[in-house]
């Protein structure tokens, strides 16, 4: 990648790590969540629903304000943290929670779509033959929402390569650090003569975008085929 | 291998209310729908919490609600047979079949995989997918699967309900032979008389989440006063064995000393079967009939008259092969002077006795 500059490069970089541990550490809670919200009916569903789609519909700059306070350095879960040596503020760690965050309730919409299309019936009849309520999950429940499970992470992978509002509230711009592709295009665009940088990161995140798109319905085709048994 | 089912449970429209003692063998709960037999079932897989009551196979409790006993539908060790299958989609019928025998502890394992796979018929569609089979071999492989579980008790909901006559004919044998070579007691759900006639170890009449009767096929389906599937199900059930194959396709039978003539059965001479004779394909007569196309005529005396609502009613006649039900009009009762004690003759087109209402080869019952 010759044509991009060290710093344009760097943000590049930085965006693919924080965007793939966001995905990959929501995933599991997102699949959780899901779950939770399509098969199970418990008292305060409906707030745990509010909660899973506050980053949705508040202002990102809201939301990075919130990270901030809970998880800055003077936040209460900040200072815990800190007492762990785990500093999330201004750093990479940060960028990726943010962008988890923001992602999460793409990821969950999916993922509950897909469980709500599964027959329950079949999974009453892994019980009967003898499965414990985990293992049917993991052997008739999990297969057949395969699909969904790919399209969420995928989905929240691309919001999480987008994400600019809260992060930049929440752990800032630093280069090499937080600056994340969106931010430093909007860094680039600050300063004089930046706008030949700021258009490659803008080609960049067309290409990343769409490319994760089509592997998207790809995958998603390939596993859908599968699972339906043709 | 007997069940014990006691159970009551209120649903918006229906309240279940039954103590039944099942003896070896199939239990089948026979009722119209939603009279309460699949929600029984379900309690009795786990699927489904009743209220109050208890269920054991064999003295072996799978729930009790006087204990606070409630085992969780996986620990019940049961093959369900579904009415739509519930095949696994994205599983081969191979994956399908042995899903079970993973949670079944080594020394349960009773199924022998290929003697049910070469049973069902099954060998050549291990490597299928569900989506790629008919109707009937979808239901097959569903049997196949309960079984390998190696079950302590089979349930069956409908499990034929779904099919066409013809895919029925095809899974009935299965269930005999289920029956007859497998010692697992199974509870069987249906609207059907001649399901009931043909598998029945004991039936449960049910009406209204209650029991109306229970006992052996040939009794409850000859008691007019039952017919919980409608007066159509009413018919008498016969045991008879088999005599001759005639040449001219017809195979002659002995039903207690009276001979009936019956289209060829594929069975061999000797054996025995159950025939379901249902009331309204019997005629009766006051004099012995002559003149007449039908084969088979039997001799007998009038034992109970019932009148229903409308204009039918259903009469019992004693004969040597047993009790014979015919439904005729209260115009008919009337005009030959029928009373209980009365001899008269019941005329049985062989025509009238649907394949599907005959049974195979019976042990025991």
């Amino acid at each position: 990648m010759g044509w991009l500059g060290p710093a344009e490069l760097e943000a590049l970089k930085l965006s693919l790590r924080v965007s793939f541990w966001a995905t990959l550490v929501t995933l599991p809670l997102g699949i959780f969540v899901a779950y939770a919200l399509a098969r199970w009916r418990f008292p305060g569903r409906q707030v745990l629903n509010g909660l899973v789609h506050l980053p949705l519909i508040l202002p990102p700059v809201v939301t990075g304000y919130l990270l901030l306070l809970t998880f800055g350095i003077q936040g209460p879960l900040g200072r815990l943290l800190a007492e762990f040596g785990i500093v999330v503020a201004f750093r990479w760690t940060g960028a990726a929670l943010a962008a988890g965050i923001m992602a999460f309730p793409l990821m969950v919409r999916a993922i509950r779509l897909s469980i709500e299309a599964v027959d329950p019936k079949l999974e009453q009849a892994g019980a009967t033959l003898g499965a414990s309520r985990l293992f049917v999950f993991a052997t008739v429940t999990l297969p057949m929402i395969l699909p969904g499970v790919i399209a969420g992470a995928i989905l929240a992978f691309a919001k999480a390569m987008g994400e600019f509002g809260a992060t930049i509230t929440f752990v800032s711009n630093i280069p090499g650090q937080t600056q994340t592709l969106p931010s430093a295009v909007y860094a680039f665009l600050q300063v004089p003569g930046g706008e030949a940088a700021a258009t490659r990161l803008v080609v960049i995140s067309i290409v990343v975008a769409m490319g994760a798109l089509l592997l998207s319905e790809f995958i998603g085709r390939r596993v859908a085929a599968r699972v339906a048994g043709s | 291998m007997s069940l014990s089912l006691r159970l009551q449970h209120d649903l918006p429209d229906l309240k279940l209310d039954l103590n039944v003692e099942a003896p070896p063998g199939v239990t089948v709960l026979f009722g119209r729908s939603g009279s309460g037999k699949t929600t029984i079932v379900n309690a009795v897989a786990g699927l489904v919490k009743p209220m109050a009551g208890r269920v054991a196979v064999d003295g072996w409790e799978l729930f009790d609600t006087e204990q606070g006993l409630w085992l969780p539908p996986h620990k019940r060790r049961l093959g369900y047979i579904f009415q739509e299958g519930r095949l696994f989609p994205h599983l081969t019928v191979r994956q399908n079949l042995f899903y079970g025998k993973w949670f079944t502890p080594k020394g349960a394992r009773r199924e022998n995989p290929d003697k049910v796979i070469e049973m069902l018929g099954i060998g050549h569609l291990l490597n299928r997918r569900p989506s790629g089979l008919s109707g009937g071999e979808k239901q097959r492989v569903a049997i196949g699967r309960a079984l390998l579980a190696s079950p302590r008790l089979i349930l069956a909901d409908e499990p034929l309900a779904a099919l066409d006559d013809a895919r029925k004919a095809e899974i009935l044998p299965y269930f005999e032979r289920l029956r007859d070579e497998v010692s697992v007691p199974i509870l069987y759900v249906t609207h059907s008389a001649a399901e009931v006639a043909r598998l029945a170890t004991s039936v449960v009449a049910l009406q209204e989440g209650k029991v109306l009767r229970h006992g052996p096929a040939s009794e409850v389906l000859s008691d007019p006063s039952v017919a919980p599937a409608g007066v159509r199900a009413v018919g008498a059930v016969l045991q008879v064995r088999v005599v001759k194959h005639h040449t001219d396709g017809l195979t002659e039978l002995d039903a207690g000393g009276a001979s009936l003539f019956l289209p060829r059965i594929p069975l061999q001479v000797a054996e025995e079967l159950r025939i379901r004779i249902p009331a309204q394909e019997v005629i009766l007569s006051s004099k012995r009939p002559e003149g007449l196309s039908a084969l088979n005529v039997l001799e007998g005396t009038v034992d109970t008259i019932r009148a229903g609502e409308g204009p039918g009613a259903i009469v019992s006649v004693k004969t040597p092969a047993g009790s014979v039900l015919a439904r005729v009009t209260r115009r008919s009762v009337e005009a030959l002077g029928l009373k209980p004690g009365k001899s008269c003759f019941a005329v049985i087109k062989t025509v009238a006795l649907a394949p599907q209402d005959v049974g195979g080869h019976l042990r025991g019952a």
